[in-house]
């Protein structure tokens, strides 16, 4: 029972707390969720001091620093501290339950264990995978219709699809031949490593396969999730702000290369390539650039080059580790 | 908005954690956001408060922000060198050869708990 007032077994007015009025300024919070027995003295002012003073902030409201008439006691955690047992010479009981914990974990380690996974399977059975990133319209789509066309007959391949809706996407890329899975995210704003492990289940890939993994058309969320693959690519067409990755760096330091995409259109517009390389080098000294137009054909040659090359290291890492498995 | 993802991501830490070293009462959470991490301080907050909501063990949970800078290894100076976001330039010597070190952390780093 409340021993300010000797109120514990009235009925509790107004939710959890029970109101009325007091001779001191003070304003406590209570929750009889469970039972208490407790006793203060509050012959005492409650102008004392401690040391928890962020407590005092959040988490249950007192304020000590205002005339209050009504009171407010929060038994499930540490009222002991406010309640002046401390200050009354007594022991301060819940101290001894409060502790801090050193913990060091990232917010990101859960889907960063499960990329590593992704990435571990992908190494052993050669899997090269792309992680495609975009801000919606520059052409993700069709760059990647068209790099499927050509490249299926070279080497095994399969595409997952990331959007938040639809399946229209997948429907274009299975409209090629292409093995296909769509991952529609509802709300979500970018793909995570569990989609993927889910997605590369259902593909079935074949060994040394290519995985273009096309995520939700959004220049920020998809930096922050690793999803096992081997390169992020960010995909800027010349219908954008050539100023894109200092308005995006998070993603454009993320990325291994960034494309270039509808390069045929330059003509008819003012985007300054050598600026938009510049910007992109600004944020990230290593970034590749190939310039393309799916449309076209332009420079497709040379963004095949760039995946032969990596599907080749990807190739030999899997020989090694083949190796230190036998 | 993906801060919505990663203070779910705080939360399960925390759901985890909680059966792991047995504490029922979250109290202040310790959170470091690298300058050059992708989350924006204020998103997480408000995140924070809308995920903790409805679970003993955290709604009166509070944030506790750790903003550590952002460092890059300047190629040309030979030295690691304080930067405020990725586009900023090397600041002695104004050129972009930089290669981040630090300040990407996105980190529960302690929990006060009973």
């Amino acid at each position: 029972m409340c021993t300010v007032c000797g109120c514990g077994d009235q009925p509790v007015i107004e939710g959890a707390g029970h109101h009325h009025h007091h001779g001191h300024s003070h304003d406590h919070s209570h929750d009889h969720g469970h039972s208490h027995d407790h006793s203060h003295d509050h012959g005492h002012s409650h102008d004392h001091s401690h040391d928890h003073d962020h407590s005092h902030d959040h988490g249950h409201h007192h304020h000590h620093d205002h005339p209050h008439d009504h009171h407010h006691h929060d038994h499930s955690h540490s009222h002991d501290l406010h309640y002046g047992r401390g200050e009354a010479g007594v022991t301060v009981g819940s101290l001894d339950q409060r502790r801090i914990v050193e913990i060091e974990q990232d917010v990101l380690g859960h889907n960063d264990r499960l990329a590593r996974t992704n990435r571990a399977w992908m190494t052993e059975h050669g899997v090269f995978a792309l992680n495609l990133v975009s801000s919606p319209g520059s052409g993700k789509t069709t760059l990647l219709c068209r790099t499927v066309s050509d490249l299926m007959s070279r080497y095994p391949l399969a595409v997952v699809e990331g959007d938040q809706q639809t399946t229209h996407d997948a429907d274009r890329i299975r409209a090629t031949g292409a093995p296909a899975l769509q991952v529609n995210t509802g709300k979500g704003c970018h793909l995570d490593a569990a989609m993927v492990a889910q997605a590369m289940e259902r593909l079935e890939l074949a060994d040394d396969s290519l995985l273009f993994i096309e995520n939700v058309g959004n220049l920020v969320c998809p930096s922050a999730f690793d999803l096992g693959e081997a390169h992020k690519v960010a995909i800027l067409s010349v219908t954008e702000g050539e100023d894109k990755p200092l308005k995006y760096p998070d993603m454009f330091a993320a990325a291994d290369l960034m494309i270039l995409n509808k390069v045929d259109l330059l003509p008819y517009l003012s985007f300054d390539v050598d600026k938009a390389i510049a910007y992109a080098r600004q944020v990230n000294h290593d970034i590749e650039v190939v310039q393309v137009s799916a449309t076209s054909g332009q420079g497709l040659d040379e963004w095949y080059a760039w995946i032969e090359k990596g599907r080749a290291l990807q190739l030999h890492r899997k020989k090694k580790l083949a190796a230190r498995n036998d | 908005m993906h801060e919505m993802a990663l203070t779910n991501g705080i939360l399960q830490i925390l759901q985890e954690q909680a059966r792991s070293q047995g504490f029922s009462r979250v109290r202040t959470v310790w959170l470091e956001i690298g300058a050059l991490s992708s989350a924006e301080p204020e998103a997480m907050r408000f995140c924070f408060d809308a995920v903790c909501k409805g679970d003993p063990l955290t709604e009166t949970a509070v944030l506790e922000i750790v903003r550590p800078a952002g460092e890059a290894w300047c190629m040309d100076c030979c030295e690691v060198v304080e930067i405020a976001a990725r586009h900023q330039p090397c600041p002695r010597c104004g050129g972009h050869k930089l290669q981040v070190t630090g300040g990407e952390q996105l980190r529960v780093k302690e929990l006060e708990v009973e």
